[in-house]
């Protein structure tokens, strides 16, 4: 998905003069060639994260629109306050690209792993958050992203899909009587996979902000149960609150899984480690949600 | 001086005055107005009718806490009214103790978090170069004591490095950082391949010369030093 994404912007870079790709060293390598032919507009800041942030800020603030890009940790925890003021309140807008997600670096330990990300950026208001599952979603939204001047969180991962789904708001895969489940981004398979013996709708979304209450509440209606299960790669219960606001009119139950807020996983291995770790292997989601339906 | 006579910087204790409630702040206040004056009066090219123009100068107020000073020149420039500098900071005004962007015609950026307007100014520049405005000046204006956020380290080092001759920083030295700068504050800017000049921050003459003297190839630091903060 990272590959994917990397030759989008470059391919952005030449087809659109007021793009510009901001790094800090992470990524440089694979955009050495678009920066040569480039210089103005691909800028590698080194290992300065702060800076990479607020040039994106200057960037927009003289007309231009800005990609930034690093690891997901980097990108949003390290320079948060650069995020909430160098756009938002400047009032200006930017895409950032992330990568490394939850934990795409399971070796790495919790230095490059940032499952709060898409908390953090809902804290803020006026922002777009893509969380695609496959990388052709990826590329989409990507070059949907980059008209206008908005806001716009676009979480890559290495965790992927077998096939995309290019539909907007949240798509119906499977329609079921005894409760909604919906999936975001690179939790599609292993929802469909976990809920295979279910009588369940199974959602997908690729965009998680702005939230679609209207497509929620319409699916709710449609299978006449309002039980959901919420199944997101980041911080578990992240969209919680929009869940709760879309369906505030009726008497519902929510069932939130993703990665654990309880304590901190210290371990390595492999991304699949960490699925079973925080119950996001479809053998787990299959039981949470057996043991959640009534 | 007569000069600045001539264009009003004379009526600037005035309409300072005019703004009170922010005892505070007004030391820092007041260290700012001749630097701000200079700029806006002799050395940038900014003025209401061309605020909009993509390729204009910019000038970004990066310590934005007392900014009476800087109301007071955007109110004689006619980018606000004199009669809203009376009401500021109330609810209905649109000038607070930190200037906000999308509120205040004038205002390149809203700050008041300190460590912002370099790196900000960085990414203009950038910016300007790709859109071909390789002559617009980016000046902002930061505080000895600001310089403690690391962020503007981050800064220093790149724009020193790239080189960016349309960049001036002007650092209004009144002492204030609590541990100070030994060796001066312009070493800091020198060893990333700065220009630098260290001026009395008071003498309009001598801000004047050191805003525009040529520094081709590099950015400028221009150091104008004032009063000790009380």
């Amino acid at each position: 998905m990272r590959e994917t994404f990397l030759d989008a912007a470059a391919e952005v870079l030449d087809t659109d003069p007021n793009v510009a790709v901001v790094l800090a060293d992470i990524s440089a390598a694979q955009l050495a060639f678009a920066a040569r032919k480039h210089p103005d507009r691909v800028l590698n800041v080194g290992i300065r994260e702060q800076l990479m942030m607020s040039t994106a800020g200057g960037l927009a603030l003289a007309g231009m629109r800005p990609i930034v890009h690093t690891f997901s940790s980097f990108l949003v925890e390290r320079a948060f306050e650069q995020v909430k003021l160098d756009l938002g309140h400047q009032d200006v807008g930017a895409v950032l690209v992330s990568s490394g997600a939850s934990y795409d670096m399971p070796t790495a330990g919790r230095t490059h792993q940032a499952p709060g990300d898409v908390a953090l950026i809902d804290t803020l208001p006026g922002w777009t958050v893509h969380v695609p599952g496959h990388p052709e979603e990826a590329r989409r939204l990507l070059l949907e992203s980059i008209p206008g001047n908005g806001r716009v969180y676009l979480r890559l991962s290495a965790q992927e899909n077998a096939k995309p789904h290019l539909g907007a708001g949240l798509q119906t895969l499977r329609e079921g009587g005894r409760g909604v489940v919906l999936a975001v981004g690179p939790m599609l398979d292993r929802a469909m996979e976990a809920t295979a013996d279910l009588d369940v709708t199974v959602l997908y979304t690729s965009t998680i902000r702005p939230f679609d209450a209207a497509g929620l509440r319409s699916a709710v209606e449609a299978t006449g149960s309002s039980d959901v299960v919420l199944i997101e790669p980041y911080l578990a219960g992240t969209s919680a609150h929009a869940v709760s606001d879309a369906l505030s009119e009726s008497p519902h139950r929510l069932l939130s899984l993703g990665v654990r807020r309880d304590a901190e996983v210290r371990i390595y291995g492999e991304m699949a480690d960490h699925d079973l770790a925080h119950g996001l292997d479809a053998g787990s989601i299959t039981l949470s949600v057996k043991e959640f339906l009534r | 001086m007569t000069t600045d006579t001539r264009t009003g910087y004379e009526d600037l204790p005035r309409l300072i005055a005019l703004m009170t409630g922010d005892e505070k702040h007004q030391a820092a206040a007041e260290s700012t107005v001749d630097v701000l004056w200079v700029l806006y009066d002799r050395v940038l090219d900014i003025t209401p009718e061309t605020f909009r123009d993509p390729g204009r100068d910019r000038f970004l107020l990066s310590k934005g806490h007392g900014p009476m000073a800087y109301y007071a020149v955007l109110a004689k420039k006619g980018f606000i009214q004199e009669d809203e500098l009376a009401g500021w900071t109330s609810a209905e005004s649109r000038l607070g103790h930190h200037p906000d962007r999308a509120r205040v015609p004038g205002a390149e950026i809203a700050s008041g978090s300190l460590g912002h307007g370099l790196p900000l100014s960085i990414g203009t520049v950038f910016g300007l170069r790709a859109k071909g405005f390789r002559d617009a000046k980016v000046v902002t204006l930061v505080g000895d004591a600001e310089l403690d956020e690391g962020s503007n380290s981050e800064a220093i080092a790149v724009a020193g490095r790239i080189g960016m001759p349309q960049l001036t920083v002007v650092v209004v030295d009144n002492s204030s950082a609590t541990h100070g700068w030994p060796g001066g504050i312009a070493r800091r800017f020198e060893v990333e391949g700065w220009v630098t000049r260290t001026v009395d921050g008071r003498d309009h003459e001598a801000l004047y010369e050191a805003f525009t003297t040529p520094h081709p190839d590099r950015p400028l630091a221009v150091v104008a030093t004032v009063e000790r903060k009380a």
